[in-house]
Formats: C-alpha cells, sequence, structure tokens
C-alpha cells in the first residue's frame, strides 16, 4: 500500500466523523499554538531587554567597587579602595579611552518645604554628561569649579522635579539633603524607565561635595568609562584591570577588588535570564502538547475498536501487518499535522493579539514554529503507534466476526 | 496437480483451558475448475476448514498445498500475499467498507497489490457481475443482492485460482440468491475454482461435488450430476 492511499484512507476515516477529528486534535492545537506564543512572548522580552540595553551605549565600561554579581543583590559598601585618583589615573593611562565619570550614590531622604522624597543621590563629575550621554534639559549642570569648591548645588531628575515641585518652578529652589541645604540649578532631559529602574528618579550633585559634604567618604562606588570604539572595548578592559590590580597592590593570587562590566556583559546576563524565561514558557506550553498527544492516542484506541470489522476485511483481501500499521498510523500523524497547522494560525494570531491587547512585545521565529510543528508530528507519531500495533496484530478471523 | 490438497489436517483451539476438536484429521483434494457445495450442520468443523483453506487460520498439525505450495510453513506475509493474488472471499454478510463507494470496494485488493490501473480493472470486474452502473453508490444505497455482486466483483478482481464463498446467500431472499448463484455458476463455466458453504440444498445443487462435515470429519465426499 502506498502512502497516498493510506492518506486517502486516513481522510475518509476523519471526515466520517468531523467534529471527534476536530476535538482530538484541538489538544495539538492548543499545545503548538502555545508554544508558538510563549515562545514569540520570551523572544520579544529578549528583543526589548537588548535595544534598552543598547540604548546605553555600546562603549562603556563600568567598574563597580568590590565583587558584585548582576544576577545578584550588591554588597553594601565594604570596599573603599576605588577612588577618585583610580578614576584619573584610567584616564591617563589606558589606551581608548576618551571618558571617565566617578560616582558615588546613595538612596537619601531630599526635602523642599513640606514635601520629601527619597531618591537616588549621586555624586558625579560634569564629564558625567558626555559619558552616560545624560544632559540638563533646563539649566545647567555643575561645573569643575563647582567640585573644587565643594558646591551646594544639585541637578534634579524630571521624576524628582516633578513630585518635589508639583506647581513651583525647581530652578533656583532650595532643597535639604542630610541637613545640608543645596541650590537647585538645572533639570535633567527624561530618559525614561528601563524594566528595571526609574532613570530619573535622581538628583545630581558634585562627587565631592557629596563624598565630604553628606556622606563622609572618601572612595567612589563606579567609576564609568568611556573607550573610543568598541573594536577597544576588550584591550582597555584588560588594561583597566591590570592598572587598578597594581594601584590596589593586588598580590597575584588574590582576587580583584572591583569589578569590571562592559554592556557586552549585561546584556549577555539579561539575554540568559530572557533565554530561561523563553525555555520555561516553551517547556509548559510543550506539555500540553504531549496532553494532545494522549487525546489522539485515545481517541485511535476507540477507532481501532470500532473498525475492527474493516480490519478483518482489509485483511481478508490482502493487507499485511503493516499495512494496517501504516493506515492508523497515517491517520494519528495526519490528525497531529492537522492540528499542527491549524495551531500554527493559531499561535501567530495569538501573538498579535497580545501584543496589540497586552502591550507585551511578541516575536515571532521560525524555529519555535518548525520546533512545534516537529513535536506535534513526533507526538502523533509516538502516540498513534501503540494503537496501530493494537490493529495490526488482531487476528483476522476474530475481527471478521467482530460485530 | 491439485489445487488443493489437504493431508490430515487437524485443528485444536484452547478456549479456557479446555481442548476443542475442530477438525480431527481432515484429507480433502480439489482439481482446478471443480464447484465444491462443504455442507454440515454448525459447529461440523465447515467454518474452520474454510479459514484454513482461505489462510486465514493455520492448522494444528498436517499439511496443506495449495498450488504445490505448503502453506502451513509460510508466515503472517506470505499468507497475506496468498490472500491478495490467489484467493478470493465472499462472506455471508457482504463485508464491504462503510462509507466507501462500490468501486473502491473493489479496487481494495488492487490497492494492497500495489496495482496501476486500479480503476479500469475495478470497473471490468463490476461489469461482469452486471454493475457497471452503479459504481459510485455507497453500499447503503445497494440492495443486498447488489451489495453480495460487488463482494463477489471484490474477489474475482485479483484473477484469483479459487473463489471461496461462506454462505454467500445466507442473507438474500429467494430469488436474489437465484440471482447471486447464477453468477457464481457462470463464473464456475469460466472455469474457476469454488468452494462454497451452505447448509441449504437447493443451494448446494449448483455444486457438482457435495462434502459434508460431521464433528471434524469429512463423512461423505460425492460427485453429483455432470
Amino acid at each position: 500500500m502506498t502512502l497516498g492511499a493510506g492518506f486517502r484512507i486516513a481522510l475518509r476515516a476523519m471526515s466520517a466523523n468531523p467534529l471527534r477529528s476536530l476535538l482530538t486534535a484541538l489538544g495539538v492545537i492548543i499545545g503548538v499554538g502555545a508554544v508558538i506564543a510563549m515562545v514569540a512572548i520570551g523572544q520579544g522580552a529578549r528583543r526589548a531587554v537588548t535595544e534598552q540595553v543598547q540604548a546605553l551605549g555600546s562603549n562603556l565600561l563600568t567598574v563597580f567597587a568590590g565583587q558584585v554579581q548582576l544576577a545578584r543583590i550588591a554588597r553594601g559598601d565594604p570596599v573603599r579602595t576605588l577612588t577618585v585618583e583610580d578614576a584619573e589615573a584610567i584616564r591617563k593611562t589606558v589606551p581608548g579611552v576618551t571618558g571617565v565619570s566617578a560616582e558615588y550614590s546613595r538612596q537619601a531622604q531630599v526635602v523642599y518645604r513640606a514635601e520629601n522624597v527619597i531618591t537616588q543621590v549621586s555624586g558625579v563629575t560634569p564629564e558625567f554628561q558626555e559619558v552616560r550621554n545624560f544632559r540638563p534639559a533646563r539649566g545647567e549642570f555643575f561645573t569643575d569649579a563647582d567640585m573644587r569648591g565643594r558646591a551646594k548645588v544639585a541637578v534634579v531628575g524630571k521624576t524628582v522635579a516633578d513630585r518635589l515641585f508639583p506647581d513651583a518652578e525647581p530652578i533656583g529652589q532650595r532643597i535639604r539633603i542630610r541637613g545640608v541645604t543645596f541650590t537647585v540649578i538645572g533639570i535633567m532631559e527624561e530618559k525614561g524607565a528601563t524594566s528595571f529602574t526609574d532613570r530619573d528618579d535622581v538628583v545630581f550633585v558634585p562627587l565631592a561635595t557629596a563624598q565630604r559634604r553628606l556622606f563622609g567618604v572618601t572612595h567612589v562606588r563606579t567609576v564609568h568609562v568611556q573607550v573610543a570604539s568598541a573594536e577597544e572595548m576588550p584591550a582597555a578592559q584588560e588594561a583597566l584591570t591590570e592598572l587598578l590590580r597594581t594601584r590596589h597592590r593586588l598580590a597575584p593570587n588574590q582576587d580583584n577588588d572591583f569589578t569590571v562590566r562592559s554592556q557586552a556583559d549585561i546584556l549577555q546576563t539579561f539575554t540568559s535570564v530572557s533565554q530561561t524565561m523563553t525555555l520555561l514558557l516553551g517547556g509548559i506550553a510543550a506539555v500540553s502538547l504531549i496532553v494532545g498527544g494522549i487525546g489522539i492516542m485515545n481517541i485511535m484506541l476507540v477507532s481501532v475498536t470500532e473498525r475492527t470489522r474493516e480490519i478483518g476485511i482489509r485483511m481478508a483481501v490482502g493487507a499485511r501487518r503493516r499495512d494496517i500499521l501504516m493506515q492508523f498510523l497515517v491517520e494519528s500523524v495526519a490528525l497531529s499535522v492537522g492540528g499542527g497547522m491549524i495551531g500554527i494560525g493559531v499561535g501567530i494570531l495569538g501573538s498579535r493579539l497580545i501584543t496589540r491587547f497586552a502591550g507585551w512585545s511578541t516575536l515571532l521565529s521560525l524555529q519555535a514554529v518548525l520546533l512545534a510543528f516537529g513535536f506535534a508530528v513526533a507526538v502523533g507519531v509516538f502516540f498513534g503507534l501503540y494503537p496501530a500495533q493494537r490493529a495490526a496484530r488482531m487476528d483476522p478471523i476474530v475481527a471478521l466476526r467482530h460485530e | 496437480m491439485s489445487l488443493i490438497a489437504v493431508r490430515n489436517v487437524e485443528k485444536i483451539y484452547r478456549m479456557d483451558g479446555v481442548e476443542v476438536h475442530a477438525l480431527r484429521g481432515i484429507s480433502l483434494t480439489i482439481e482446478p475448475g471443480e464447484f465444491v457445495a462443504i455442507m454440515g450442520p454448525s459447529g461440523s468443523g465447515k467454518s474452520t476448514c474454510m479459514n484454513i483453506l482461505g489462510c486465514l487460520d493455520r492448522p494444528t498439525s498436517g499439511t496443506y498445498l495449495l498450488e504445490g505450495t505448503d502453506v502451513t510453513t509460510l508466515g503472517d506475509e506470505a499468507l497475506a500475499r496468498l490472500r491478495n493474488r490467489r484467493l478470493g472471499f465472499v462472506f455471508q454478510s457482504y463485508n464491504l467498507l462503510a462509507r466507501t463507494p462500490a468501486i473502491e470496494n473493489v479496487e481494495l485488493p488492487l490497492v494492497y497489490a500495489g496495482a496501476r490501473d486500479r480503476q479500469a480493472r475495478a470497473r471490468a470486474a463490476l461489469d461482469s457481475v452486471g454493475l457497471g452502473e452503479r459504481a459510485g453508490h455507497l453500499p447503503t444505497q445497494l440492495s443486498g443482492g447488489e451489495q453480495q455482486r460487488v463482494a463477489i466483483a471484490r474477489a474475482l478482481v485479483n484473477s484469483p485460482s479459487i473463489i471461496l464463498a461462506d454462505e454467500p446467500t445466507g442473507n438474500l431472499d429467494s430469488s436474489t440468491a437465484g440471482e447471486i448463484m447464477g453468477v457464481l455458476d457462470r463464473l464456475s463455466h469460466q472455469g474457476i475454482t469454488i468452494v462454497l458453504v451452505t447448509h441449504e440444498a437447493d443451494i448446494a445443487a449448483h455444486a457438482r461435488r457435495h462434502v459434508t462435515f460431521r464433528d471434524g470429519r469429512v463423512t461423505r465426499d460425492v460427485l453429483v450430476r455432470a
């Protein structure tokens, strides 16, 4: 018997009971649709994160004090070895560096008259504007002279400005941070929120002011290093690490007391997180595909019993056992393939609807579609095999007498 | 060479641990072109004998040569091939596939034979039983006699050596039964070997040899009018 003949028999058997066939295939339809839609959500999230991280600038190295790891919570403030002098040394000796900005940030209460907010107070150098590409929208940023004079001036982020001065003009107002009075001289441009932080919920003050007047420290927490091009990043990272190890007098067997991260590292971390999420979502969806396969097996067993007489007739006129096996296998695969094809449509439509109504970014991938479809076919073969074998092993005499 | 040569065939079934001797040593020889009626009460072993002749079942002991080949040693696959190429079955209850047009029912053996000109051959077989115009009808749209004629066409389509007919008129009224026997008579005149199981004397009268079974043995084997 040819495959084409087997397919025609399967088609006739399925169209004899269209509702039953549809309900049987429904498990596979939902399974394939769910896999495609879930993977699309995962991939969409990954693309969104990638775009956000890339928007931060691809030529940036960030040096953190201490051994911090992105996926874990950073330790309090135990490492005091990273300093402004380190930042200056990096600027002077590391090749390819075009800008350096040291930063000391902490959460603090900011008070204006009766209003107060808890926000991030960041002590930075004027170079911060170029290095992070983050500038005041109105007013001005502080200068090197303000740094030297430890001036009590502040530039507020959009979120802080909105919350602290809902009605008043912020520039020229006096605010108090940890008992010290600052004059607001500018408002930063709006950067918007990433998935993780509100980049406008911040108050910038001169680094020297933050260190001496506010927090009483001499070290910094972060140094942002801008490198001329992405190609020079690895060399710069290496030279920087070497420089800091020398400056901090670390013995060869000692760990770094700082961490250097490039945007590529950060991107990789987020990518692996979203990859895990995609796998998880896809895996859950795949379970429903297996459940769909069990539904096919159930109906195929019923079908084999119902068609015992037919099996006997076919054997009497010369069907071999493998002809019968193939006939029922083709039928279960046809159910799962049909379900798979409808499921692809459902999955694509589903991800469109998710994007439209939930506003989540989704990304359809051909790989996921092919994988889900291939899995559906495999499910059809796997769960069709047992009923088909049962049909093929029937005794023709018993089958012919079956009522 | 005889078409069918059965020697000392026994068939023992085991039902709930009890041995049932369905056939107790049958010997039977059938030559090409014979028209044989097998008769006997129910439980006499005639159906078991037909199943063995039809290669649907294997004897417990003894030999069965079909066209000189010992089929008792053949595997499932070879038996299926014999049923497909050398044997044609006609059943009491027609055994046509439901929801399948007459012509496709007739084509069925050709499908498993992997034949090419299936439609033309199936149509020729239907024409030979006078049902050429009803090729597209479903079994439910045909009368009992017509359904049995479709079944005969299906049995004929692979040009078998023997047609095995098990009570082919059992479900039909006498005039329709007469038509069916007319078809079988005509096939016999064309030289096709027919083995017919029946317990009606007037149906058996169409055959030229009567074999009677009783308690798993052949008790009578006579030639009747030429």
